[in-house]
């Protein structure tokens, strides 16, 4: 029997701390060679199950493509629970199970002034958007973040966008006024394409401001998922006519007037 | 060494003893990426209902430690939509399609039946009497053998010449006793296990990690209740039984046949990579020929207690 050949052993180029303290706050530049995965649009992601997982985690875990190229897949994984600590802990040389690019990326307008709006982790897709962009100069970036900034690929994506901008949220009062900040920017480009990742209140967020000035707007879901492929039904959101759609299949990105958007999905 | 994976179930013979689980699998089309379909010994998919169903709210799954807790809730395109949209699509020729069914009550089972025996791409009815998350039906046909006997009879009424699977449910305190209630009221075969009720909390928000509250739990954490349960039910009823439950080798698909499964379904499993049952089935006459296992039916059941 002939397999597919979807789902790719990769081996462990390098794992590297992202900046000098990234190891401290548990960021990590995870790269694995020769990839295979053809070509992939900003947005979409991959399942990636290391080997050292054995049988638990059960789950493989999705990331969201940070870099793609023929040589090495990259990934922006910040340690946060059992499997992203193991992930950060691998040497290289170890091996990993990948399938994908899965789901639907961000839309690309390459004339039309585009703004980036990150939080956190969701940086991540803006790397390999902003390299994979024709006209990287029509595109802004917001970027909120709690760890120091060096901890995120920030710095190289300021070099090649148009405008870019980081806000650290310190204390609880830092909130509304990155808040505020959000909505001078979805303002200024409610006219153009506004694109965001990061947490689930951060995307309420966006998605509020940008029904509220009219604008055209992307949200990539982060929901909890198991297979990747669209056979657990358990990453479901509701859409705007209330009826459950897939983020791994149908998303995770989505445009924010498909979806409904409620605190807990 | 040329071995024989074949196995011969009521009114369907298959190549290999290698089928997917209801619920895990899709409907077969969502996995067809990864591998060839027609490599299977059967394709159980996504539970039906006669009407669309929406499924529980979210969150819907929780890891666990070796395994995970779902409560789905069925969520389904429909009987309809599937006769329409997905079966013409699946390779029905070369492998068994197997339709799960849902059902609030026994009419409406013996209705949904009626629909899915006069498909010739349905190759048998696997009746869930099991589902742990749904209100109406769902477990509490499982747990009364009176019950199961009765919606056994029903279904298989309305069968035609498709063979009736009986799915059972862990959550009981005697599945023998249902087992031998599904084989009179006439199922052909028996699946054993679903999943087993389960719960999962986070101690900092305070909340369940399941909108549900309580969820199935798979994976293989719950391999040994499963083998057990397969064990027991083969002693006692002559209905060939299908294992499942947190097979994710295969060693595992043997130590299922060794104590007395005709095939088995890989659940859960199938979520650690998408190409899983693929690579078992790909794997089980390497497996047999290196344990000098020329055919199956010689294997089952060969067991050495004592």
């Amino acid at each position: 029997m002939a397999l597919s050949g979807a789902c790719r052993d990769l081996t462990i180029l390098s794992v590297t701390e992202a900046g000098p303290e990234g190891g401290a706050h548990g960021c990590y530049y995870i790269e694995l060679a020769n990839p295979g995965l053809g070509s992939a649009v900003a947005g979409q992601f991959v399942m990636v199950r290391p080997a050292c997982f054995g049988q638990d985690p059960v789950w493989p875990r999705p990331f969201s493509i940070c870099r793609l190229t023929p040589e090495a897949l990259t990934l922006f994984v910040q340690a946060c629970g059992r499997g992203t600590d193991a992930l950060c802990r691998l040497r290289p040389g170890d091996t990993a199970t990948v399938w994908g690019p899965l789901g639907q990326g961000f839309s690309l307008e390459p004339d039309t002034p585009t703004l980036m709006l990150a939080g956190g982790v969701g940086l991540a897709p803006f790397v390999e958007y902003a390299a994979t962009h024709p006209v990287p100069a029509n595109l802004a970036l917001v970027f909120g973040h709690r760890q120091p900034l060096s901890c995120y690929p920030f710095a190289e994506m300021a070099a090649v966008v148009g405008r870019a901008e980081a806000f650290q949220e310190n204390t609880p009062e830092d909130l509304p006024r990155f808040i505020a900040l959000l909505e001078t920017k979805v303002a200024e480009y409610a006219g153009g394409l506004i694109l965001a990742c990061g947490p689930r209140p951060f995307l309420m967020t966006v998605a509020r401001l940008a029904r509220r000035f009219g604008a055209r707007a992307q949200v990539s879901l982060e929901n909890r998922m198991a297979c990747g492929v669209g056979g657990c039904l358990g990453c479901v959101e509701k859409n705007a006519l209330g009826q459950y759609v897939q983020t791994c299949t149908q998303g995770p990105v989505f445009w924010v007037e498909e979806l409904q958007l409620s605190e807990e999905a | 060494m040329s071995v024989d994976t074949s196995v011969r179930l009521p009114g369907m013979p298959v190549k290999n003893p290698v089928m997917t689980a209801s619920g895990t699998f899709g409907y077969g089309l969502e996995f067809s990426p990864y591998g060839d379909l027609r490599a299977l010994g059967g394709i159980v998919v996504k539970g039906l209902s006669l009407a669309p169903r929406q499924g529980n709210p979210m969150p819907r799954i929780a890891e666990t430690p070796c395994g995970m807790l779902n409560a789905i809730g069925l969520q389904n395109c429909g009987v309809e939509k599937f006769l329409r949209d997905k079966l013409p699509r699946l390779p029905w020729r070369d492998t068994p399609i197997i339709a799960n069914l849902y059902a609030c009550d026994a009419d409406e089972f013996a209705e949904l039946a009626g629909v899915l025996s006069a498909e010739e791409g349905v190759a048998a009815l696997e009746v869930n009497i099991s589902c742990p998350n749904v209100k109406a039906g769902g477990i509490a046909f499982g747990q009364d053998p009176c019950m199961a006997g009765k919606l056994a009879e029903a279904v298989k009424k309305r069968a035609g010449d498709k063979p009736v699977w009986v799915k059972l449910s862990p959550n009981v305190t005697d599945i023998v006793s249902i087992a031998r209630a599904a084989v009179l009221g006439g199922a052909d075969a028996l699946t054993c296990i679903n999943t087993l009720t389960g719960m999962s909390v986070d101690i900092r928000s305070r909340k369940p990690r399941l909108a549900n509250v309580i969820g199935g739990l798979s994976g293989p954490a719950i391999k040994p209740v499963a083998l057990r349960a397969v064990w027991q039910v083969c002693q006692a009823v002559s209905a060939p039984v299908i294992g499942v439950g947190g097979i994710s080798s295969a060693e595992d698909v043997l130590e299922f046949i060794l104590v007395g499964a005709h095939a088995v379904q890989i659940g859960t499993a199938n979520f650690m990579r998408p190409d899983m049952a693929f690579r078992i089935a790909q794997r089980l006459p390497e497996l047999m020929a290196e344990l000098g296992i020329e055919d199956l039916a010689s294997y089952r059941g060969s067991l050495r207690v004592g």
